[in-house]
């Protein structure tokens, strides 16, 4: 290759390179080749996920489901569906308003250097293995402060592992409202106050409520901050928020399935499926979100 | 005016406690944590990383042993090396299957899937990450374990001869491989999801300029496009790794739980430190002294160090990667 050619020798014009090399195609189109039959791959993975559930959780979805609670290893899922819910509603009280008015913070008020501490702080909590999460509710939460096995105990853990996932699509929505909008409002005279309820609400909603639609599908899914907060309980949840457990449905698919019965398989796989089914139902509803929200700017 | 502004103030006041609240929370996790670990680690020393043995004690004898100044079940000691083991092994395993098949995804996506086909599959690599571990722990129980004790396991186990560790007894399907897989469907959406906004954010000339130089398109995406991503996707495979190193319960469900050994080959039972702090918190509840309680909180410590190093290098890389590619200043 480095050979020096004499300058004087004749110019030679063969190619270096042969561009119509037939092994250079062949290579290409083979690792393309691969690469759509991992895709594939993927693909029949999703599915075959979505497809062994509903397969398994159809046969046990009736009415009676809903209407009655777990008795021992048999029943229905009527607590943990509603505990799930109260968990999920509770959790959100906690990490909704810190969530949004902090990525408000972020976006509109923070100076540059505060704004991204913030979010590197975030990223840092958002990377906490939830187990560690659970961990510290309980030895805080339920010992420490002697809330016990409960929703309360249980909502705040969810709280922590939801809250930097709204303070940053919070702060991600708000940042992408073009600052002509906020300067324009500003100029009318608004306070900075009134600028961010009226105008530059009504474009970062949608992008707001994807975050909050994301981390009701992120606590709905949690397990592992729960098992030592929330407990768990047979019976539907009741007002007392603290020292009574209360029921959620990914407890059923984790515990029922090592139990030796069909009926508590059976209702291992229906509590998975209702999740499952609940976190399309969420990802819908954040596309449409998504979609509308796009066509607005 | 006056009160409108005062309005303004007081909410912008309430927003920049609610912006530093992420901060309170996570030096509350990290104080507990340490104050929690501090007695496991004045009793057991290094050997605390060093340890195969763990094991509670005596919960039921009636006189306690004092080690260094810490009360402890007579009998006890925490080592926490077969948990260390069973995590990095798991989590490699994941990376070793979740990462070719992630970025040749990832690539075929936004290179080579019609862009009205790719609608409908990045959606549905997205509701992959969105399942719940237990979701994946249930599939990897009725799914996946059977298929690697009767058809992976005896046809990698003619291997064994071979390639060291894929010998051996295969067991019941629960156990490190079965780990490993579950934890690479997890991870896979995060890599793909997260090299695909980056690749999809290379600039079209400098691969078209490639082209139009004679190269293949494999050799424009091999030489152009994939060193400008190149840091921002590793970024996103040591996400995914972080990600691995955290999950709990869907490891919880398929590893077969085993302490106190190494594994000996790639279908041996497993712990790992996350399923661990699961799987024991229960049964430390009874040690008297607590130690067993604190041994667990040293584990989160250890995970939450390790987890948050990985993670914040994934999130430098990643960003960095973005800066490489152009997108943002």
């Amino acid at each position: 290759m480095d050979q020096r050619v004499h300058p004087m020798a004749p110019y030679d014009t063969t190619p270096q390179v042969d561009f119509h090399s037939q092994r250079r195609r062949i290579q290409s189109i083979a690792l393309w080749g691969v690469a759509l039959l991992t895709l594939t791959l993927v693909v029949l993975i999703v599915l075959d996920i979505l497809l062994s559930v509903i397969v398994k959780g159809v046969p046990g979805l009736n009415l009676a489901i809903f209407a009655t609670p777990t008795s021992g290893i048999a029943g229905g899922l009527q607590n943990a569906i509603l505990g799930t819910l109260v968990l999920i509603a509770l959790s959100m009280v906690f990490s909704m308003p810190l969530g949004i008015l902090g990525g408000i913070f972020v976006a509109c008020f923070a100076p540059a250097r505060l704004a991204s501490a913030v979010r590197f702080i975030s990223e840092v909590l958002a990377g906490i293995p939830s187990i560690v999460i659970g961990y510290f509710g309980y030895a805080v939460m339920v010992l420490q402060w002697g809330m016990g096995f409960s929703a309360l105990a249980g909502a705040i853990s969810l709280a922590m592992i939801t809250l930097p996932y709204i303070v940053r699509t919070t702060d991600a929505s708000f940042t992408q409202v073009p600052g002509a909008y906020w300067e324009g409002a500003i100029a009318l005279g608004m306070t900075p106050l009134m600028a961010v309820r009226t105008v530059v609400t009504k474009l970062a909603a949608p992008g707001v409520m994807t975050g909050v639609l994301l981390a009701i599908s992120i606590a709905l899914g949690e397990t592992a901050p729960l098992i030592y907060t929330a407990g768990w309980s047979n019976f539907d949840p009741s007002l007392h928020l603290v020292k009574n457990p209360i029921a959620y449905l990914t407890y059923v698919v984790w515990t029922y399935l090592n139990e030796p019965f069909h009926s508590a398989h059976q209702l291992a796989y229906t509590a998975a499926l209702l999740l499952v089914v609940i976190v399309m139902i969420l990802h819908i509803l954040v596309r449409l979100l998504q979609r509308g929200g796009v066509k607005h700017s | 005016m006056g009160i409108a502004r005062l309005r303004s103030k007081i909410f912008q006041v309430a927003a920049g406690i609610a912006a530093v609240s992420p901060l309170f929370v996570l030096l509350f996790v990290a104080v507990v944590l340490l104050k929690d670990a501090l007695p496991a680690f004045r009793y057991q020393g290094f050997s605390f990383y060093t340890g195969l043995t763990w094991n509670m004690g005596n919960a039921y004898a009636n006189n306690v042993v004092v080690h260094n100044g810490v009360q402890a079940a007579p009998g006890a000691t925490f080592g926490i090396l077969p948990f260390i083991v069973g995590t990095l092994a798991s989590s490699l395993i994941a990376i070793v299957i979740g990462v070719p098949i992630s970025l040749l995804s990832a690539f075929a996506l936004v290179y080579k899937v019609p862009p009205r086909l790719a609608k409908w599959i990045s959606p549905m690599v997205e509701l992959l990450a969105g399942i719940p571990s237990v979701v994946y722990g249930l599939w990897g129980v009725i799914v996946l374990a059977p298929v690697i004790a009767n058809q992976v396991g005896p046809w990698l186990a003619k291997l064994g001869s071979v390639i060291p560790f894929l010998g051996g007894s295969i067991g019941s399907g629960f156990g490190l491989l079965t780990s490993g897989i579950v934890l690479a469907v997890m991870i896979i959406p995060i890599i793909t999801a997260t090299s695909r906004d980056l690749l999809a954010q290379v600039p079209k000339l400098p691969i078209e300029g490639a082209r139009a130089l004679g190269m293949t398109s494999y050799e424009s995406m091999r030489h152009v496009a994939l060193p400008l991503a190149k840091r921002g996707i590793i970024g996103a495979i040591i996400l995914g790794w972080s990600r691995a190193l955290g999950e709990t319960m869907a490891v919880l469900m398929v590893s077969g739980n085993a302490s106190n050994y190494l594994p000996t080959n790639l279908y041996s039972p497993i712990s790992t430190m996350a399923s661990t702090i699961a799987a024991l918190l229960d049964s430390a509840m009874n040690d008297a002294t607590s130690l067993s309680i604190h041994a667990l909180a040293l584990i989160a410590v250890t995970l939450l160090v390790i987890t948050m190093l990985t993670n914040l290098l994934a999130r430098l890389l990643v960003q960095v990667g973005r800066r490489d590619i152009g997108t943002e200043g």
